[in-house]
């Protein structure tokens, strides 16, 4: 039981995907600037992460590794995820049209976060089984939730803040990620009792 | 003995009464013009009444209430109206607005007074003379009080709540008016009562002015009234509306909700004795008590008239030399009077500032969000954050950390240890969201107007096409019947309708609509045979009055009824009709 | 390699099927967005974007046909705002913004021609033929489409005059004393 704790863990604060793993970086810059935004990008990215770690843990057990392809992994889970992507997409503005609208544009993005292709790649690197998979994308998700909403939450007080002329907008942000990355340098170790 | 409840929040600054309460209240003299705003209460600008060059009577109405929510205005005594003009206003901006110009003739003529005995009127006309009266709050917000005395549906009134807390320095016109006439305050408070029917009657006053306390037990208890009157707590702002409901009956009032919601309403006591004057006396509000004040030899308070030039105001109290400015309104919550603009309703109090008695401010600091300001706000709102966002233009924000509750009652900029003004930011924030309110109405008017107008240029299209197919329709009709005494002809008329039909192939379309439209004007000739025409069916005394209208127009020569008058573009009758269509919403 | 082929191939046929499938299920009408730009922009319909009215310049953005900085009544405030909701860079205005205006008809020289009254997108001109006209100055929105087809041109724009109604409160500023 510990064990998928520690995934978990982890995933979600001690290598976290985005300040630690520097994967998904587009959407931590682009769509951190409302925490309204935020929070609908976190979902979003939760729930298509978890799922594709799933899909492409099975694709590459049941379809590429029997046949000897692992060289097409990167191909045939840019092209799973973009179909889940657009399948997502499509079914949330059907059933959700709120939900669609707060999400706007930045679902369709999803597509092209490196994080989504980023851990199915790691989860097989570090030769997890399908519930490890699953646990270590959904564990990665909420870290990617958790640090996006906390940057927009400094992002909207910076925005009123004193900053320099020089340093407004962007490059206050990249001050800011570092130093929140720097912060969760403090959960290395974490995971490594035992 | 009630139980007072207190109200979070608040300051303690000096409170600088002392000097002006010497004196009893003096009548100013007469000033050599007078200007009054047409526009002196909340809701709608009256309509100026006068024309330049007319007398005027003291008392007589200059200006009527535009709408329910909205106040009469009057002249202040007999003379001349000199002039209408836009005149810088008592207002922070110094813009002018639309005011009447008085040249007093000396005389004070009253025009007729008619005192009423409230008591046999209905509520209604009392509420309507009230307001042709133009008896507004003289506490500052100068709302119409008729307005206010009408008593909720739903909620029963529980408290009346009469305010002379009186909490800002240095004013002190309430004061000396409950000293001073408290047995006319009085029986004001009882219109209200009795238009308002309250189980009670709580008479809130700082305890800080024992004199007005006791002054105004001794009316009441002489006029053999019940009303409650309770000495509260000096703490500014215990006069703030919401902060003195909460003291004398423990209500909050919530954000986005009036006291009437919680059956409590809040009159001044100055506005108690101006509608006691209005209705015992048939005075209606054209002059009030204000305070005198500050960096002047002799401090007093002054019955003065509406309209007074604030210069020749503030020569009663000779100013000293190093007056540098004239502050309306108290120290808190006041603003910088233009020095060539009037006393109005809302003017309570007057404060001659120096260097020395409003040093200027240090330069403001940043904020260090040590949250005094937090436990200064009498609204429990958080000045800090609201400064925050106010500061950066986030006004969505503002309005998310409710801006709007804030009474701008400058606790907050009064404790700031880094000196910043954070009622200025409130200010701007809050005039900034009225302006994109107004802004986003106007474009949603503009949106309205112009989809209404493409809709209009497209049924004007359809109906041109159809009335150019009526005339198509007909001149083939009348070839039609033209062609009829011929047989052969007729034969030869079918023949050559399709044969025209050919010969101008690229007419086909237009050819198919008349024929559509020739089609759609048989049917409607068949359906007007069938049915009576609605002048048929009018009854002979109709018939003879619609016979005598044209009689009448056929001998002014306007029309021959019949005959099409939209012929000539200027045509008269026409012209107005299609003035109003374009004046059309 | 053959299997490799096929695999890959099976792959995007399934999923595209997938995908054509739900495009057809969850169909969706309208365009939800072009309300939302709509809302943005100042309904001034003066066409000085290059489109015939506000909602035609919303329905090009949200086509992604024009750019967002064509609004000069919307100021650069506008485009901000559009960025925002679009997640678009905010480019500079391409015309000088201006002041907002009220357009005003000089009564002595018109000469009752109606042609303004029909250029005005809002209606907000009155008159008649050969009758004087004048524009209802609240519901004016300053687009100065009025002014060319003037044959005596008798209209000017005027900036709207800050009353006490409209009057706004500054923003605080800290003033810069001279020292020594």
């Amino acid at each position: 039981m510990s064990h998928y704790l520690f995934i978990v863990i982890g995933a979600v604060l001690v290598n976290n995907v985005v300040l630690v793993k520097m994967l998904g970086l587009c959407p931590f810059m682009g769509v951190s600037r409302k925490l309204e935004t935020a929070l609908g990008m976190g979902a979003a990215t939760t729930f298509v992460l978890t799922v594709a770690t799933g899909a492409s843990y099975i694709i590459d057990h049941y379809l590429l590794m029997p046949f000897g392809l692992e060289y097409l992994r990167t191909l045939s889970f840019i092209v799973t995820i973009a179909a889940i992507v657009q399948l997502t997409e499509m079914v949330i503005q059907k059933t959700s049209p709120v939900l669609h609208q707060v999400l706007g544009i930045y679902l369709p993005l999803i597509t092209t976060n490196c994080a989504v292709l980023g851990v199915p790649l790691l989860n097989i690197a570090n030769r997890h089984d399908f519930i490890d998979s699953l646990l270590f994308g959904a564990g990665s998700a909420v870290g990617f939730s958790l640090v996006l909403i906390l940057f927009a939450g400094i992002r909207e007080r910076t925005d009123g803040a004193d900053v320099p002329t020089h340093f407004r907008g962007t490059a206050i942000a990249m001050v800011t990620a570092g130093l929140m990355s720097l912060a969760f340098m403090g959960f290395a170790g974490l995971d490594k009792y035992q | 003995m009630l139980q007072l409840f207190k109200f979070r929040g608040g300051v303690k600054p000096q409170t600088n009464k002392t000097p002006s309460l010497g004196e009893p209240i003096a009548v100013a003299p007469l000033p050599t013009r007078l200007i009054v705003p047409l526009h002196q209460s909340i809701g709608g600008t009256p309509d100026p009444l006068i024309a330049p060059g007319d007398r005027v009577l003291k008392g007589q109405r200059i200006g009527g209430a535009d709408g329910w929510i909205s106040s009469a205005v009057h002249a202040p005594t007999s003379g001349t109206v000199l002039a209408v003009e836009e005149h810088v206003a008592a207002h922070p901006s110094g813009l002018p607005t639309l005011s009447v110009i008085i040249e007093p003739d000396g005389r004070d003529e009253w025009i007729a007074r008619t005192p009423v005995d409230y008591r046999s009127l209905a509520p209604e006309s009392v509420r309507e003379m009230l307001r042709d009266a133009g008896v507004v709050g003289l506490g500052g917000a100068v709302f119409p009080s008729h307005a206010k005395l009408t008593a909720s549906k739903t909620v029963p009134m529980e408290e009346l709540v009469i305010n002379g807390a009186e909490c800002e320095p240095f004013i002190t016109c309430d004061d000396l008016l409950m000293r001073e006439r408290a047995d006319e305050v009085v029986r004001g408070i009882g219109i209200f009562r009795d238009l308002l029917r309250p189980q009670r009657v709580l008479i809130g006053i700082e305890d800080n002015k024992p004199e007005a306390v006791a002054a105004m037990k001794t009316a009441v208890q002489a006029l053999g009234e019940n009303f409650e009157v309770i000495a509260v707590p000096t703490r500014y702002p215990a006069g703030g509306a919401k902060q003195l409901i909460r003291v004398l009956t423990g209500k909050e009032v919530p954000a986005a909700k009036r006291s009437t919601d919680l059956g409590v309403q809040c009159f001044n006591v100055a506005t108690a004795y101006t509608a006691w004057r209005a209705i015992a006396h048939g005075e209606p509000v054209i002059s009030r008590i204000v305070t005198l004040t500050g960096n002047v030899e002799r401090p007093r308070n002054w019955e003065v008239l509406i309209g007074t030039p604030l210069a020749e105001f503030v020569a009663l109290g000779q100013p000293k030399p190093d007056t540098n400015g004239y502050l309306m309104g108290g120290p808190m919550m006041g603003f910088e009077m233009p020095s060539d603009a009037p006393l109005v309703k809302a003017t309570n109090c007057i404060i001659a500032g120096s260097p020395t008695l409003f040093p200027p401010k240090a330069p403001e600091m940043p904020c260090i969000r040590c949250g005094e300001c937090a436990k200064a706000c009498p609204h429990e709102l958080q000045p800090f954050e609201l400064y925050w966002f106010a500061r950066a233009k986030n006004f969505g924000k503002t309005q998310e950390y409710h801006i709007f509750d804030c009474i701008e009652c400058g606790c907050c900029s009064y404790v700031c240890p880094s000196r910043i003004p954070l009622v200025q930011y409130f200010r701007f924030a809050k005039s900034e969201i009225w302006a994109r309110e107004r802004e986003k109405k106007a474009a949603d008017t503009a949106k309205t107007r112009f989809e209404f107008r493409n809709f209009r240029e497209e049924r004007e299209k359809a109906e041109k096409a159809e009335r150019l197919a009526k005339a198509a329709a007909a001149k083939a009709a009348e070839k039609k019947a033209e062609a009829k005494p011929a047989a052969e002809a007729a034969a030869g008329a079918l023949a050559d309708a399709p044969a025209a039909q050919a010969a101008a192939p690229t007419d086909a379309e237009a050819a198919k609509k008349a024929a559509i439209a020739a089609a759609m004007e048989r049917a409607r000739q068949q359906r007007e045979a069938a049915q009576p025409k609605n002048t048929e069916a009018l009854t002979p005394v109709q018939q003879r009055d619609i016979a005598e209208v044209d009689a009448r127009r056929r001998q002014a020569g306007i029309e021959t009824p019949g005959e099409p008058s939209g012929t000539a573009d200027a045509n008269a009758p026409a012209a107005p009709a299609a003035g109003s269509e374009e004046a059309r919403p | 390699m053959l299997t490799a082929i096929l695999i890959m191939a099976l792959g995007a046929v399934v999923l595209g099927a997938a995908l054509g499938y739900a495009s057809i299920k969850f169909k969706v009408e309208g365009d939800p967005l072009v309300d939302k730009i709509d809302a943005i922009l100042p309904q001034t319909q003066c066409g000085q974007c290059g489109y015939p009215g506000c909602k035609p310049y919303a329905e090009a953005i949200s086509k992604g046909e024009a750019d967002i900085n064509l609004c000069p009544p919307g100021g650069m405030e506008g485009v901000q705002r559009l960025a925002d909701l679009l997640g678009r860079e905010v480019k500079p205005l391409e015309a000088e913004e201006k002041p907002k205006q009220v357009a005003i008809i000089d009564e002595q020289t018109c000469i009752g021609c109606t042609l303004c009254i029909q250029a005005c997108p809002v209606d907000a001109i009155v008159g008649a033929a050969k009758q004087m006209h004048t524009i209802v100055e609240s519901l004016c929105t300053g687009c100065e489409l009025c002014v060319p087809p003037c044959p005596v041109e008798c209209i000017r724009m005027e900036p709207v005059a800050e009353t006490i109604d409209n009057w706004k409160w500054k923003y605080p500023v800290i003033e810069l004393k001279k020292v020594a």
